[in-house]
Formats: structure tokens, C-alpha cells, sequence
């Protein structure tokens, strides 16, 4: 991995975490490993993100995290000009991404796009996954980015 | 509901920029409670319903007793959305006298920025749990930063441009140079300075964000029976509504359909209670929490196609007295003040009684919007006429 994509945003912005009722905790530890998992309904196979203690569809609570390939396509996007924490003060600008993932029944996640922060972005170009390791110790943890598939 | 209900009274405090309140908010919201009283001629000990919405701090029970006020027979809070419960609070206000819970319902609103924390800023705390986890880590904290995101991608599926938003933004600023009671008051816009000033999230400059403000804003609505004797021209309530469309609060920026100010399946129920159409409206409030929720909110209750935008969106058109669609014409969130939008129920409230002062001539049919692009939305339709017999 770049020193790049270890460092697009400066530490100090909150980190990840499951919430308070465990939700969401699986793919907080998938990204640790490097994989990018979406939940899936072992009924009935539907997707859905964010994840739910139910699937919308079937109502079964039988549910897992599968991992997908990592590919998506840009659905839509911003770049922040104003820093709204403190950790953001010299980070400005910075680009997110809402990211499609068309293996996951087009399921969105949002990252930020690495490289040029000024770079033209264009919904519907294909990206991939990078895995930024960030933290230390027991606050470790890894962020799901995405950089634009050349 | 149509016609059985009506909003009696409004009453308002001084609205100042964000932490310039020299009072306290449960003393703002007081006041504007008596306000609302004194302009509706009813003692404010005669309240005896409490409606309100955004998680408001200013509980009704420390209200009435504040008060001295003997019974309480109704208090109700519409769930989270921010701004997007202020027409569901007026519903649920006219369900409680139609259901003959209360005689009097106020739906308050108080909002000390300046006392208890920022909207615009950032969590600031170590952990983002759960649905934030998926946003926060990336510098996904804002309101404006959610928001810009779906305003992006409509942009992209119709073809709008920066001048629909930025006509919006003049107008409501262009409003506010008629009223005194706008913080933005006597600060002309033009359209060099929108285009010339800093851009906080791509595409919002700085004027299409609304304001951070201090104040409150109350407002008395009570039976058809009451209203026709009472000291104020009442305004009539046809139709108010509020709700969700279809996973719109899929976390993650899930909602399936996204470029949307979630008013989809909404209007047509407000419309048909209402029994008018866009074609009928004399004047709209739409909440802006940014510009390009006005734009969605505008589109999707069918005043233009989502591909006319372009042409539509012009500040001609917004303009009172004779635009095609008078917009926001007390100056609303973004130049009037930021009460979380109940300011624009006054407005329309003004405008039937009329008494803005941007009026519309013989304004009837007089619209609010609340709270684009967060769940639950809500809006209202109040006019002159009560549109029905007896």
C-alpha cells in the first residue's frame, strides 16, 4: 500500500466503530483482514448495506457477510472545501465518493477517492478498493477507499 | 382535515445570528409561546396542547408549569428529520383538536445554536458508531456534506445548473431586504458575490447553506368552531402531511432512490387532502437547508419537470409579488432566520392574513415545505378561503 492511501485524511476524525448493539461490527474486522464484505440474506440472497438485524426483503433474520470483489462505479461525489473539524483545518480540499458495487446488488459505500484532490471526477467511472490501515494498537483499524481504475 | 382547523396565532422572538441571544432558550421559547398567545387574544394559560419536532430541548411539562397553566391534554414530538417535522408538528397539533384532545395546540420551536452546539460542525468525538462509522472516518460529517452528495447526483441525472440554485438563494436574500425581522436585513445579494464567494462543499458556495441561528417561533392552532371568532383572520389548514418514501433512511447513502428531497409520495397525498395543485398555489415556503433541497422539494411537488429546471429556476419566477412561484418571502432559512423552518409556517401564515411584507396579492393557496432530504419530510397547506361549507 501507498504512503498515499495511508495517509489521504489526517489522524483525529473519529474512527470506525460497530454500534452500540454490535451492528456492523463483521465488516469493521473483514476491512482489518483487507476484504470487503457487504451483508446478504442466506433465505432469499438479497444485499443490503447499511446492515440491518433483519433483511428488508424476506424478513429472515439469517443473515452473513460476503465478501465481494472490491470493483464499483462512481455514483456520485463531492469535494469538501471547508473543514467542519478540527483535524480537516489543512486537509481541505478533499474528495468523497459514493461508490456503487454492482457484485453486491448496487449497494453504495462512501470513501474518499485517493490521489489528485483536484482531479475532474466522473460518475460512473470504475474504481477499486484500497485498504488504508490507520491507528494503532487496540485503535487500530482500516478504512475502505477507492482510487480510479486506470 | 380540510377546512376543520386553523392556525390562530403566531408569535416570534427577535432572531439573532448564532450565540448573540442574550437570553437563554427556554426564556426565548417562552416568550415566543406568549406571543402567539397575545396575537391570537387567548391567555397563554389556555394552551393546553404542545407539539413540537426536532428533538427540541424545551420540554412541555417545565412549559405549563412555567406557566401556571392547570392541564395539560396533549404533548408530541415528531421524531427525528431536523427541520423535516415542522409541517408534521402543525399536523399533529390539527389531529389533536379535530380528535378533541386539546383546544389550543402550540407548536414551538426553540434553538439556541449559540448555546448548545452547532449543527454545521463535525462530531467531535473519538468514535463514530454505527451509521456514522460508514461517513465520519472519511470527513463525511456535515449536514451540508450529506446533502451535497444527493444534490450532486440530480444535478447529473437532469442537467441542472449552478444558476438554479444560485436563483434561489437570491431570491429569499432579495425577500429578506423587505423585512426587518431577517438577520440577513439590508445585506443585498448579487449574483457576483454569490458566484465570487467560498465554496464549502462542491456545488454549495456559502449562500446556498442556511444560517446558524438563536431565537423561537411558536404558533396556536385550534378547531374550525374556535377559529371563526378569534381576534386574527384565521389560516386555514387544507391539507398537512408528513412521512417517508420507500428506505429512504437506508444508511450508508442506500435510500434506492437517491437524487430525491423524499417528497415523492407526499405531495400527491398533501394535494389530494388538500383537493388543489400546484397549479393553485399563490405562494410557496420551501425549507432550505440548502439550496439544492428547495430545488428537489420544488420539482417534486410539480411546479416544473425535473428537466425544465434550468428555465424555471430564475429569480423572475421567485419573486413576490408577481413571480410565477414567490418563494421563501420572508427570506426563510437562509436570510430570514434559521428556526428549523417553523419561521416559513409564519411566513405562510402571513401572507393568507396579508401581511407579509413581500405579499402576494390576494394570496389564497399559501404552501410550506419542511425539510428536504431527511426522514421523516413534512408540509402544509394553508389558505384564505377555508374551501368548505358551514
Amino acid at each position: 500500500m501507498s504512503a498515499e492511501a495511508r495517509s489521504y485524511l489526517p489522524e483525529g476524525l473519529p474512527r470506525p466503530g460497530p454500534a452500540i448493539d454490535g451492528l456492523g461490527a463483521e465488516f469493521w474486522e473483514a476491512a482489518k483482514r483487507h476484504e470487503l464484505v457487504v451483508q446478504q440474506c442466506r433465505a432469499c440472497d438479497a444485499f443490503q448495506w447499511g446492515p440491518e438485524w433483519i433483511c428488508y426483503q424476506c424478513h429472515s433474520d439469517d443473515l452473513t457477510y460476503t465478501r465481494v470483489s472490491g470493483r464499483g462505479i462512481i455514483y456520485s461525489w463531492e469535494r469538501v472545501w471547508h473543514p467542519v473539524h478540527p483535524a480537516l483545518q489543512e486537509a481541505t480540499p478533499y474528495i468523497v465518493v459514493l461508490v456503487e458495487l454492482p457484485d453486491a446488488g448496487n449497494v453504495r459505500m462512501a470513501g474518499n477517492l485517493l490521489g489528485d484532490r483536484t482531479q475532474d471526477v466522473v460518475i460512473g467511472a470504475e474504481v477499486e478498493v484500497v485498504f488504508e490501515d490507520k491507528g494503532e494498537g487496540d485503535e487500530a483499524y482500516t478504512l475502505v477507499q477507492w482510487r480510479v481504475v486506470e | 382535515m380540510r377546512g376543520k382547523a386553523a392556525i390562530v396565532g403566531i408569535g416570534e422572538t427577535t432572531y439573532y445570528k448564532h450565540g448573540q441571544s442574550p437570553e437563554p432558550e427556554f426564556k426565548l421559547v417562552l416568550d415566543a409561546v406568549q406571543l402567539a398567545a397575545e396575537d391570537a387574544g387567548i391567555d397563554v394559560r389556555e394552551i393546553d396542547g404542545f407539539a413540537a419536532y426536532a428533538n427540541d430541548r424545551n420540554d412541555p411539562s417545565r412549559l405549563m408549569t412555567a406557566f401556571g397553566s392547570k392541564d395539560m391534554t396533549f404533548n408530541n414530538m415528531v421524531w427525528g428529520g431536523g427541520g423535516g417535522g415542522g409541517s408534521a408538528a402543525v399536523a399533529n397539533a390539527v389531529a389533536a383538536v379535530l380528535a378533541g384532545y386539546s383546544k389550543y395546540v402550540v407548536v414551538y420551536r426553540g434553538l439556541a445554536q449559540g448555546q448548545f452546539g452547532r449543527f454545521g460542525q463535525g462530531p467531535q468525538t473519538p468514535i463514530a458508531p454505527g451509521p456514522a462509522a460508514f461517513t465520519a472516518p472519511y470527513g463525511l460529517l456535515s449536514p451540508a456534506q450529506s446533502f451535497a452528495m444527493r444534490i450532486r447526483r440530480f444535478m447529473h441525472e437532469h442537467g441542472a445548473e449552478q444558476s438554479a440554485l444560485r436563483a434561489i438563494s437570491m431570491a429569499t436574500y432579495r425577500h429578506a431586504q423587505s423585512n426587518p425581522r431577517a438577520v440577513m436585513y439590508g445585506r443585498e445579494l448579487t449574483e457576483e458575490m454569490y458566484d465570487n464567494s467560498r465554496m464549502i462543499v462542491e456545488p454549495f458556495h456559502l449562500f446556498d447553506c442556511c444560517q446558524e441561528n438563536d431565537g423561537a417561533a411558536a404558533l396556536i392552532v385550534t378547531t374550525a368552531e374556535r377559529a371563526r371568532d378569534m381576534k386574527q383572520k384565521p389560516a386555514w389548514v387544507l391539507s398537512a402531511a408528513q412521512g417517508s418514501d420507500y428506505r429512504q433512511a437506508a444508511t450508508a447513502h442506500n435510500s434506492p432512490d437517491y437524487a430525491t428531497s423524499n417528497f415523492k409520495t407526499l405531495a400527491p397525498r398533501l394535494y389530494a387532502m388538500a383537493g388543489v395543485g400546484p397549479e393553485d398555489v399563490d405562494v410557496l415556503q420551501s425549507y432550505e437547508n440548502f439550496t439544492g433541497g428547495v430545488l428537489m422539494s420544488i420539482v417534486e411537488h410539480g411546479f416544473c419537470e425535473p428537466d425544465e429546471v434550468n428555465d424555471f429556476f430564475t429569480l423572475e419566477n421567485f419573486s413576490a409579488p408577481d413571480g410565477k412561484l414567490p418563494l421563501n418571502t420572508s427570506g426563510g432559512n437562509l436570510a430570514e432566520c434559521y428556526m428549523h423552518g417553523l419561521e416559513l409556517v409564519h411566513e405562510a401564515v402571513r401572507q393568507v392574513r396579508g401581511e407579509s411584507t413581500c405579499q402576494v396579492p390576494d394570496a389564497n393557496v399559501s404552501m410550506v415545505t419542511s425539510g428536504p432530504m431527511v426522514q421523516p419530510v413534512s408540509d402544509l397547506i394553508l389558505a384564505a378561503d377555508r374551501g368548505v361549507d358551514g
